[in-house]
């Protein structure tokens, strides 16, 4: 394993430990949302699937 | 009728520093893509290494971390925030001129893609406005299963994986821009510098995702 791999893992971890303080927070302090809350995000999250799978056969 | 005056104007208030803020941050933000942008091009004409790159992307990411937050209420917040987004740029050459040597409509694909992607998104958050609030919680605990799942794939070197988390890191990014276009609209988000910072993250990282996933399908991987 090259020094370049090692250096990226070690960046991802020190990632994780600044990061995990802020994702107890938000689990927290998130507003619960309800199902047409959820409906709205995955909406246009279907549509982007849809739009990289044209993309895909486009290249 | 007073105190439904003084209502109406703080109303009016509250819009207008909304809009503000939303104006700024995307005036803001189109210039560091610029910026980064070019900065990626001079990287891609002196061929940087690697490695370099790589010390680059570290350099932005400790900026990111540490000197932002510090600055972000200031104007010194700006120079910071170009800081960040240049050596990013600086961070992506090497990528760029790998897929580039592969299949030059790669990199023009993923360019119009990732446009297409933050125009539709930013735009369904700005007409709806809808309060993407609750997604918070959700968008971080995804961010960290990605990370470990990235650490993971660093030792076992799966191709599937990494098209895996690409593809999720790409769900997640633009999960963070309809919460962070939301936060602005509702009055959450007031300080357009770090606003915009957080916006190009997840445009960047969008744009690396799409490329490994062209990339995987179109020659490459």
């Amino acid at each position: 394993m090259d020094w370049m791999a090692i250096g990226t893992a070690l960046m991802l971890g020190a990632m994780l430990f600044l990061l995990f303080p802020r994702v107890l927070h938000a689990v927290k302090n998130s507003p619960k949302g309800s199902m047409s809350d959820w409906m709205g995000f995955i909406i246009p999250i279907a549509a982007i699937i849809g739009f990289v799978i044209l993309l895909i056969n486009m290249v | 009728m007073n105190d439904h005056n003084i209502s109406i104007s703080r109303s009016q208030d509250s819009i207008l520093a909304t809009n503000k803020v939303l104006k700024n941050t995307y005036l803001l933000l189109s210039m560091t893509l610029i910026f980064s942008g070019v900065m990626a091009s001079v990287g891609m004409a002196i061929n940087l290494g690697h490695g370099a790159a790589m010390i680059a992307s570290f350099a932005a990411i400790g900026l990111l971390w540490f000197a932002l937050p510090r600055t972000a209420n200031s104007t010194a917040g700006i120079p910071v925030l170009f800081a960040i987004t240049g050596l990013l740029g600086l961070g992506l050459a090497p990528m760029l001129n790998h897929y580039l040597a592969i299949n030059p409509s790669i990199v023009s694909t993923a360019l119009g893609g990732t446009g297409v992607i933050v125009l539709g998104l930013s735009g369904y958050a700005l007409t709806t406005r809808k309060d993407f609030s609750f997604m918070g919680g959700f968008l971080m605990v995804g961010l960290m299963v990605a990370i470990v799942a990235a650490i993971a794939n660093i030792f076992l070197q799966m191709p599937v994986l990494h098209l895996i988390i690409s593809a999720a890191i790409m769900v997640i990014m633009s999960g963070f821009i309809l919460w962070e276009t939301s936060s602005i609209i509702h009055g959450g988000q007031t300080n357009y510098i770090m606003a915009a910072a957080s916006l190009f993250i997840s445009i960047i990282n969008i744009f690396q995702s799409l490329l490994h996933i062209l990339g995987a399908f179109g020659g490459d991987d």
